[in-house]
């Protein structure tokens, strides 16, 4: 049998010869006990109590289309058909809350179902059912793998996307008006969150050809000596792409943990609120009439 | 090592093709863009502080793939005069008489870890590296490929 | 050289092609003062889009033509410094004051024309 194109990892295992007629009559019976066969199937499946956010219907649809899939597979070899449906079943059912440990506990019931089926029918030739189940038992395992690789692949794109649309959500950069953009931080700012904010404050200062940024810390608790220098190259940097950047909301207690730090706050401009900092930014980039004392005060930050 | 890159550094051009490599295997490895600009900025760094203070030297790249990180080790070396208080000069503010103190201070900031070996006539080795964490997923997914 | 310098009304545009020798960064700085001199130009835009390092020696240079400029009289502008080129820089602990920014090179010259229009005593 070739797995070889089925884009999952499949385990090394012995591939015994399989006698074709045997494999043929295997199937065979499957197929025509199917209905008894998948009725059992359902019944282990809810006395383990799986799937139970899905209704008895539900659960009867799927295992109908997986039965056939399984015996599909055992037949032609080839698991591509089966893997495909898995994605899809997954991708239904991953938002549900069906859990991998259920996957896996379904796939693994059919296994044990169909087996002991193949025992009851052959038990009077031990010879026959030990190649029936030679030749049965690799096959179901690769079945079983291939299903539970499906679902975890799956998963795994899903909690991409979660992280990603978290990771965007938690430092939103906003545009105001055309060329100004708003930084607002809120929660918890540490070392590996300061860089991604600062990554991401400078390509939108690229993409929006924004001139002046507001940074507005008024939902930063603490801060420490690495953040401050963190704020201070973001600053700079963007100074050095063009953009004037507007520090707002920096409480008295931060101001003072800064002093007692010794950064070198000589280069951020900074105002008390963001009210106050949106108005400072539109004067800079001259909404409203400039005072000559303002011009000079903006080519010094 | 397979892919252990080799760059000799003879002159200032020299830096223009250590730079590129750097980038290059830093994208290899999977550093973001601006991980691979911090990497190329501090080989240039540690590149030219070979042609300033010995002329001619060699810059080993090396990728070292970790279970749970990976990293690009650069290794600067040259067979030059040496540098007689390296501290010193890995000091803020500090500057050699060639005015190029910046460099390597600069190229420290720029990496994780930095060390600085010295003996005065027989030359000088920088040895610096950049990590990458992996996660959960990205170590799973390798395993999995490698099985295959 | 892969830099192309054109004139522009009082200004000089240097455009950076690709990346530079630390030979051909020196050039640049002899052939932009020179220049200035010449053309009796009131600005300078240096435009790095293309460099994707800017290390401390590039960007010394690069102070160093904005101050010499100044002694004769012109202002520099340096434009299309990429974010990634930014974050490298400030790593380092240069004094970056002398250089003056603008993102691209309409914002440069609009920069350049405010300040050689008599609106620019502050001089930096």
């Amino acid at each position: 049998m070739d797995f070889e194109n089925s884009g999952v990892a499949q385990p090394r295992l012995p591939a015994p010869a399989i006698e074709t007629s045997l494999l043929h009559e295997l199937i065979a019976y499957l197929r025509e006990n199917r209905t008894n066969l998948r009725e059992q199937w359902v019944r282990r499946i809810t006395d383990t109590r799986l799937l139970r956010v899905m209704t008895p219907e539900e659960i009867f649809s799927e295992v109908t289309a997986v039965y056939e899939n399984y015996v599909d597979a055992l037949e032609t070899g080839s698991v591509e058909t089966l893997q495909a449906y898995a994605r899809d079943l997954s991708e239904r059912i991953i938002p549900r809350g069906v859990e991998t440990h259920e996957v896996l506990g379904i796939v693994l019931l059919l296994r044990d179902v169909l087996a002991r089926a193949l025992f009851v029918k052959y038990q009077h030739d031990t010879d026959l059912l030990t190649r029936i189940l030679d030749a049965y038992e690799p096959a179901a395992n690769r079945i079983a793998v291939t299903v539970g690789v499906s679902f975890v692949e799956e998963r795994e794109r899903v909690i991409r996307e979660q992280q990603e649309a978290i990771r965007e959500l938690s430092t939103p950069v906003l545009q105001v008006r055309e060329r100004l953009l708003i930084l607002p931080i809120i929660g918890v700012l540490d070392s590996p969150r300061a860089r991604q904010l600062t990554e991401q404050l400078l390509s939108a200062i690229q993409s929006n050809r924004a001139k002046v940024v507001v940074i507005d810390i008024t939902g930063v608790a603490t801060i420490d000596v690495t953040v401050a220098n963190h704020l201070v190259q973001a600053v700079e940097a963007s100074r050095l792409m063009g953009a004037s950047a507007i520090i707002t909301g920096l409480s008295s207690k931060i101001a003072q943990t800064l002093v007692d730090l010794g950064v070198d706050l000589s280069m951020m401009k900074t105002v008390g609120d963001l009210q106050g900092g949106l108005e400072e930014a539109e004067r800079v980039l001259g909404y409203r009439p400039m005072a000559k004392g303002a011009s000079a005060s903006e080519a010094a930050g | 090592m397979e892919d252990e890159v080799r760059i000799p550094i003879t002159s200032d051009a020299d830096l223009v093709p250590a730079r590129a490599e750097g980038r290059a295997l830093a994208n290899s490895l999977g550093f973001s863009r601006t991980d691979a600009t911090l990497i190329a900025t501090a080989i240039s760094e540690v590149a030219r502080n070979i042609v300033v203070h010995a002329g001619c030297g060699e810059i080993l790249m090396r990728p070292q793939r970790e279970h749970d990180r990976y990293g690009l080790v650069i290794i600067a070396r040259d067979a030059g005069p040496g540098i007689r208080e390296t501290e010193a000069v890995l000091e803020r503010g500090y500057t050699s008489r060639a005015g190029l103190g910046l460099g390597l201070p600069g190229a420290r900031r720029l990496m994780d870890e930095f060390h600085i070996v010295s003996e005065l006539g027989k030359g000088t080795t920088v040895t610096m590296t950049k990590w990458r964490f992996r996660d959960e997923l990205e170590r799973l997914r390798d395993k999995r490929h490698r099985r295959g | 050289m892969s830099v192309a310098i054109l004139r522009e009304r009082d200004y000089l545009i240097a455009s950076i092609q690709s990346d530079l020798t630390d030979a051909e960064v020196l050039e640049l700085r002899d052939t932009l003062s020179e220049r200035v001199g010449r053309y009796r130009a009131r600005g300078i835009v240096v435009d790095v889009t293309a460099l994707d390092v800017i290390d401390s020696f590039v960007a010394r240079s690069l102070g160093s033509i904005a101050v010499t400029a100044r002694l004769r009289g012109a202002e520099t502008v340096i434009v299309g410094i990429q974010p990634d080129v930014a974050i490298a820089m400030v790593q380092f602990d240069l004094d970056l004051e002398p250089l003056r920014t603008a993102l691209d090179l309409d914002e440069a010259l609009t920069l350049l024309d405010r300040r050689t229009q008599g609106d620019g005593e502050d001089g930096g």
